[in-house]
């Protein structure tokens, strides 16, 4: 018996250590910053780009950096060789490590695309003054004192918002034409007479309410009675709860879904539903979902990161990596957003809204966080209003000027991580995880 | 189990291959096979290498190389990855001695790396730095060996399933992680991030520049403390006979079950000492990830290292290489991950491997006897 169960332990112990194995045990900063500055001397001619990746690319938001980051040293004539990957980067002390270890390999620049990396990516960037660190859609750099540190982050808000004008047209045909209506959809309809939209959420981050909220005053500015469900899978990908969540809401009667997770479970749900004969659609995020969701995706909200990466190279190049602005939001002006190809089942007449409502951005004549659209427990936003962003039970930030919302406004010297974190009326958001 | 009444041998068909124990096997020999063993692991990998990429094994070895060894950087990363696995692995080694299948190292691990991150966020900043530091190393033991003790207490007196036992409470300890993660969390970003990162209350000070050299010490220190507690303690010399045979303890007045529970308080305080060496002098943080799979690979750690503390500084110290290596190459030849992972697992499939061929000996059919039987 003995020795059965000393056999069946080393086979188990076997099996649990080639699956440890790839875990990278690692720390975070070392002490001896002393032959690290002799190698960043480098810094203002070459030198490499070092890039920390919570993923790979067989995941969505990380093959759309990876895209990016390609494409900006492309048309920089940096060498692929002059880039240094590190894939499936923990949020743990292994950033920490593969940050250091990408100095080491002569890294003067070094990007890290998952919030979490944040904290360990400050910790490195304090020990090694002469190379530039951006943490991605990071929010600490402006107060952390280093001059060296960075963020930045798409103003991703206002292509959720483009694509929840096109949820809204599809809204409006689906109305018109009779396939939702009280009498034939009235699951579709809340007590007061409003349609259902859902969202399927990551967690009940500033980043992700200011996405839903954008998406949501998008459909509404076709569609004025709409109410929207936001359920939330507590994970920024997974499949199976994205497609269970999205089937909840489904069921619930919503008839517009989009989402901010990263997988293509909630549009196939919404494919599989559609095809049943459920007029129900899906708006996507990162990546066009209509691999999956052919007749059910209208459009994605998405991000060329390209733009931003464009810029840092730029700097880079010139030497003039440590003046790359601490706080960097761009959108529509630049291009740093956009949607992806409009499916075939797109109201008629969506492409010249979609290109009318993008240029009224572009030009500013168009606010998606305009105070006049939306209230918060029955009262419009104020001056007043301001976002707690330390979460120490004071405002910080006023954000509101003019009668807009504006989000992500590093021009006033606002950090580039979105920060509005208002549940509107007409927006019904289920956190219980 | 031949008798009398068996066929004569000529009229049995005699397998191809046979094992036959092994009992007295030189060491000289045991290490022949051994390297012999990870030679041929060595060998896989290139043509494993080569078949997939048109690589250079002797290059991709020599990156590997390089990415445990190539900086003093690097050195001491793999120095403390080697230490705290260690720890981890000395802690493992009585309770296995012992043949109490202590496969919740993982979890210990991570309530000790709990208490002191509580310690760190609750009165950071409140009590000097060293009682802070001897505070929260005691604490953590205490905390770890009470986890610990629960199901040596069960097995004790109910006689239950400590493999099982302590497998589950890995996931408790887990949950408890994850609870207190966001508990702390003021930022909702399910993390705490680093702890103290302006004040450095609760870090240990980095000893000649190194911030891992007291990890490092201190993990020597316990190892060979634990090499003569195992082999010239009474308490070492109750184990080995509890282990072996509980009726030959008893029949010697050995108290099993009070060996037991003080065998698994000792296994898992030194687990917990390694979650305090983790958050205090490596990561400064606590999440789910803090033991990081380490506990479950601790235990092939001490298996391979038959319990003997040098021996298992040995083992860590190849796993600790393989696993820089291999995300080395990662790095370097723009590898996934997992093909990195394959090249360590398989070298460790040829290192168990290599453990079997010492126990047991081939023997094939003898030409001879087939000729006779023709």
């Amino acid at each position: 018996m003995k020795k059965f169960l000393t056999t069946a332990l080393s086979v188990l112990t076997a099996l649990s250590l080639t699956a440890c194995s790839s875990s990278t045990p690692a720390s975070d900063e070392a002490e001896n910053n002393t032959d690290s500055s002799t190698e960043n001397e480098t810094v203002t001619t070459n030198g490499k780009i070092g890039v920390i990746l919570v993923g790979d690319e067989n995941e969505g938001y990380t093959a759309a950096h990876m895209e990016g980051i390609k494409k900006a040293a492309a048309d920089l004539g940096i060498a692929s060789e002059d880039i240094m990957w590190k894939y499936m980067i923990e949020e743990n002390q292994a950033c920490a490590d593969a940050a250091e270890d990408l100095v080491d390999q002569g890294a003067t620049l070094v990007i890290s695309n998952s919030y979490g990396h944040q904290t360990y990516m400050q910790q490195v960037a304090a020990n090694y003054p002469d190379v530039a660190f951006i943490s991605m859609t990071g929010d600490t750099a402006a107060g952390s004192g280093l001059a060296n540190f960075k963020n930045a982050f798409n103003q991703t808000y206002q292509s959720r918002y483009v694509s929840g004008v096109v949820g809204g047209m599809k809204l409006a045909e689906l109305i018109e034409n009779g396939e939702v209506s009280k009498e034939k959809t009235p699951d579709a309809y809340t007590a007061d007479g409003d349609i259902k939209i859902g969202y399927v959420g990551a967690f009940p981050y500033a980043e992700v309410v200011s996405g839903f909220t954008a998406f949501y005053l998008g459909v509404k500015s076709i569609v004025p009675n709409v109410h929207m469900i936001v359920e939330y899978t507590s994970s920024w990908a997974d499949q199976v709860a994205e497609g269970t969540t999205a089937e909840k809401l489904i069921a619930d009667g919503c008839v517009i879904i989009s989402q901010h997770a990263d997988t293509t479970g909630a549009p196939a749900a919404i494919q599989a539903a559609n095809e049943s004969g459920k007029p129900v659609y899906s708006v996507g995020y990162n990546v066009s979902m209509l691999e999956v969701a052919p007749k059910a995706a209208l459009t994605s909200a998405s991000n060329d990161w390209s733009v931003y990466y464009n810029y840092a190279f730029k700097q880079w190049l010139d030497g003039k990596a440590m003046d790359i602005v601490t706080d960097w939001s761009e959108g529509y002006e630049t291009g740093a957003v956009n949607i992806t190809a409009l499916g075939e089942s797109c109201a008629a007449g969506t492409d010249a809204k979609v290109a009318e409502v993008e240029a009224a951005i572009k030009d500013g004549s168009l606010n998606v966080f305009d105070t006049a659209t939306f209230t918060i427990n029955g009262e419009a936003m104020t001056e007043e209003t301001g976002c707690d962003l330390d979460f120490d039970g004071t405002a910080d930030i006023f954000p509101v000027k003019d009668g807009v919302f504006y989000e992500s406004n590093t021009k006033d010297g606002f950090r580039s991580a979105p920060y509005f974190g208002f549940i509107i009326d007409g927006i019904e958001s289920n956190y219980n995880g | 189990m031949r008798n009398k009444y068996d066929k004569p041998h000529d009229s049995v068909k005699e397998p191809l291959i046979h094992l036959v124990r092994r009992v007295d096997i030189p060491a000289s020999k045991a290490w022949m096979i051994r390297i012999i063993c990870v030679l041929l692991g060595m060998l896989v990998c290139a043509l494993f290498i080569m078949s997939i990429t048109s690589l250079n094994p002797v290059s991709v070895y020599a990156s590997m190389f390089s990415g445990a060894f190539g900086t003093p950087r690097r050195i001491w990363q793999t120095l403390k990855d080697m230490a705290i696995l260690l720890c981890i692995g000395i802690g493992l080694a009585p309770a296995f001695k012992l043949r109490f299948w202590n496969v919740g190292a993982e979890g210990q691990v991570l309530i000790g790396g709990l208490v002191c991150a509580a310690w760190m966020i609750t009165m950071g900043g409140k009590l000097p730095n060293a009682l802070m530091l001897v505070l929260m190393a005691v604490t953590a033991m205490l905390a770890s060996a009470l986890w610990g003790l629960i199901p040596a207490y069960f097995k004790s007196k109910y006689r239950t399933n400590e493999t099982l036992f302590t497998l589950m409470m890995n996931y408790v300890a887990l949950q408890l992680v994850e609870f207190f993660v966001d508990v702390w969390d003021k930022k909702q970003s399910h993390s705490v991030g680093i702890i103290n990162g302006d004040t450095q209350s609760g870090w240990m000070p980095s000893l000649f520049g190194q911030q891992f050299a007291p990890a490092v010490l201190i993990v020597g220190a316990l190892t060979i403390g634990m090499y003569f507690y195992l082999k010239n303690s009474k308490q070492g010399f109750e184990i080995t006979v509890a282990g072996e045979s509980e009726n030959t303890a008893r029949y010697a007045g050995i108290s099993v079950s009070k060996v037991i529970l003080r065998t698994m308080a000792i296994s898992a305080a030194i687990c917990g000492l390694a979650g305090f060496l983790e958050v205090s002098c490596v990561s400064h943080t606590i999440s789910s990830l803090t033991a990081g799979g380490r506990g479950f690979t601790a235990i092939i750690v001490a298996w391979l290292g038959k319990f003997n503390p040098i021996a298992m500084t040995l083992i860590t110290a190849i796993l600790s290489f393989l696993s820089r290596g291999a995300n080395q190459i990662a790095s370097d030849f723009n590898f996934n991950t997992y093909a990195s992972s394959i090249l360590t697992g398989i070298i460790l499939f040829f290192i168990l491997a290599s453990e079997f061929f010492i126990n047991y000996r081939l023997v094939f059919r003898s030409k001879k006897g087939k000729e006779r039987a023709e």
